[in-house]
């Protein structure tokens, strides 16, 4: 049999180190920033420092801050309920989102609700979950939560209803049970709907962050935006936003790293320039 | 290996309910289709498009049920999907995020079997088949005819008495097609499974298969019985391609698909 087989099927022969491409894409990014940045430095001293300020005025009362130790307890005590909401989102809103995707009686009965949810006006809600829940961790990690469960709910259902049929044939004609169906099928084939999901979700959930502790506890990230603000210190109002925005690219990047561990397959076959 | 089984159609109406333009329109795809299959034969199924032959083939396997009619595998009322049965699609359909091997693996996975049973038994058949090589790659990573041949493995994997195939070659150059053709004939010769597959092309209807079933708008037209000797010499196409037997029954198709076709246009 293997004697007649068509040529062309040695084991990988030459390995192309693909690093290269990641690296020129970091320079690319680290150019940018550096442009961004010098402009941002040389235009900023010009600025009125109450309504504007500048990289270096920034990281001179980010050092301060840090020095006293205000910054480092911000950032915890604003991580835990970030990390715990949105965790939660994810523990409950993709298994819910695969239900509503694959059974019809369950997407009838709770499509709605998320759907509805997605367009939530939370900020009007806010006072009502300080109601519920108090002022402490609960009510923070609540708010983000809510917010970053939709995205993620809604992404997993829209890909579980993108899932071709001919795969769940393929499923069907081996005799795959409906929960090896669900859990080998639909699960790794809506994986890159889920990871969408999840990027969009921490967007949302860092704005959640920010309003629940605008509202509640006067602590954390938000709290030193809100004591900054009300102080006229424009420079140091900057630090605590440019870290939620770090965050929020760090924590993407991770996403994708994880994507690229999990779903190394559909980075492959996406139709996107390599360089 | 499993017990042979034998196939019968028996009267098989198909009609699909279609939903145009708010109106309920039903499409008679199988109009009584009857034809049987001995245990160890190969069949091929032909006709001019949308005479039915997925339909039919999709019924066999369980993947649609018949608005009438019987049909057995095995003596047994089919009623959905089952193990004796082995479906190769039209396009192989793997599944993207598995590797070769782990496409295999699957339909062995859902039988039960596990660990280093499960690992050893689809590493033989990718080996089968030719690509033991490959069992690391993924789907888009083989070539068309690399993807149909674990497509084969896959089904051939879990060992079933009859094995089903949806137009296997039909996507390939002449030249993949003919290294398929042979290696189905000699995997037909060491495990003697009952193979029924669809195809357009008439020289591999008549060089793989026992017997020929026409089909036509629904019906069966025409069952031809191809007495070419058997095992058919492997590789060498040319030889059997000469054969009085071959060039009158691939003429006999022709003609009998032909004068369908062309009472089609004229009515
Ligand atoms: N799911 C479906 N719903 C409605 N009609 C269908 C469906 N599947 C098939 N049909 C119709 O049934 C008829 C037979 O289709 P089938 O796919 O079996 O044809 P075929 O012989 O395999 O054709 P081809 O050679 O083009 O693949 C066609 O008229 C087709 O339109
Ligand atoms: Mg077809």
């Amino acid at each position: 049999m293997t004697d007649k087989a068509l040529p062309a099927e040695k084991a990988a022969d030459v390995v192309v180190p693909r690093a290269k491409f990641r690296l020129a894409n970091g320079y690319i990014t680290a150019l940018s920033l550096i442009v961004v940045g010098t402009v941002w430095e040389l235009a900023g001293p010009g600025m009125n420092p109450l309504f504007g300020s500048y990289p270096s005025a920034i990281w001179k009362a980010g050092v301060r801050m840090a020095e006293t130790g205000e910054l480092m307890k911000a950032i915890i005590s604003s991580l835990q309920p970030f990390a715990a909401g949105y965790l939660l989102a994810m523990i409950v809103g993709i298994p819910l989102g695969l239900l509503i995707g694959r059974y019809r009686t369950v997407e009838a009965a709770l499509g709605i609700y998320i759907t509805a949810g997605y367009a939530m006006p939370l900020v009007a809600l806010v006072p009502l979950f300080m109601l519920w829940f108090g002022l402490g961790f609960t009510v923070k990690m609540a708010i983000i939560f809510t917010l970053s469960i939709f995205p993620i709910c809604i992404n997993t259902w829209e890909g579980v209803r993108a899932v071709p049929k001919t795969q769940i044939e393929v499923g069907t004609s081996f005799v795959a049970s409906p929960l090896a169906i669900l859990w080998k099928i639909v699960l790794p084939a809506t994986l890159p709907y889920i990871v969408a999901g999840l990027k969009l979700a921490i967007g949302k959930a860092v704005i959640a962050m920010v309003v629940a502790e605008f509202f509640t506890a006067i602590s954390g990230l938000g709290g030193i935006i809100i004591n900054t603000a009300n102080q006229f210190d424009t420079a140091a109002m900057f630090v605590p936003v440019i870290i939620l925005m770090v965050m929020a690219v760090g924590l993407t990047s991770l996403v994708g790293w994880l994507e690229r561990r999990i779903a190394p397959w559909q980075t492959e076959i996406s139709g996107r320039e390599a360089a | 290996m499993a017990p042979m089984a034998e196939v019968v159609l028996k009267d098989v109406v198909k009609t699909f309910v279609l939903q145009v333009g708010g109106q309920a329109q039903l499409v008679n795809a199988l109009k009584g289709v009857s034809f049987s299959v001995r245990p160890g034969e190969i069949v091929a199924l032909t006709g001019p498009s949308g005479c039915g032959k997925t339909t039919a083939l999709r019924i066999i396997m369980g993947l649609e049920s018949a608005s009438a009619g019987e049909v057995r595998v095995a003596g047994k009322h089919v009623q959905g999907c089952g193990h004796d049965r082995g479906m190769v699609f039209q396009h192989a359909e793997l599944l993207p995020w598995r590797t070769a091997l782990g496409n295999v693996k699957f339909g062995l996975e859902m039988k039960g079997l596990r660990g280093k049973e499960l690992t050893e038994r689809a590493e033989s058949y990718l080996e089968l088949v030719g690509l033991k090589e490959s069992m690391g790659r993924r789907p888009h990573q083989l070539s068309g005819g690399m993807k149909q041949r674990v497509g084969i493995a896959r089904a051939l994997a879990i060992d079933p008495a009859v094995l089903l195939m949806d137009e296997p070659f039909g996507a390939l150059d002449a030249q993949t097609r003919e290294v398929l053709q042979a290696e189905l004939l000699s995997i037909h010769a060491k495990t003697g499974k009952t193979i029924i597959f669809v195809t357009h092309d008439l020289d591999e209807a008549v060089l793989l298969a026992d017997r020929v079933v026409l089909m036509t708008k629904g019906e069966v037209q025409d069952i031809i019985d191809i007495n070419l000797p058997r095992p058919r010499p492997r590789g060498d196409v040319v030889a059997v391609r000469a054969h009085d037997e071959f060039v009158q029954k691939r003429y006999l198709i022709w003609k009998a698909l032909h004068a369908g076709a062309i009472s089609s246009v004229l009515h």
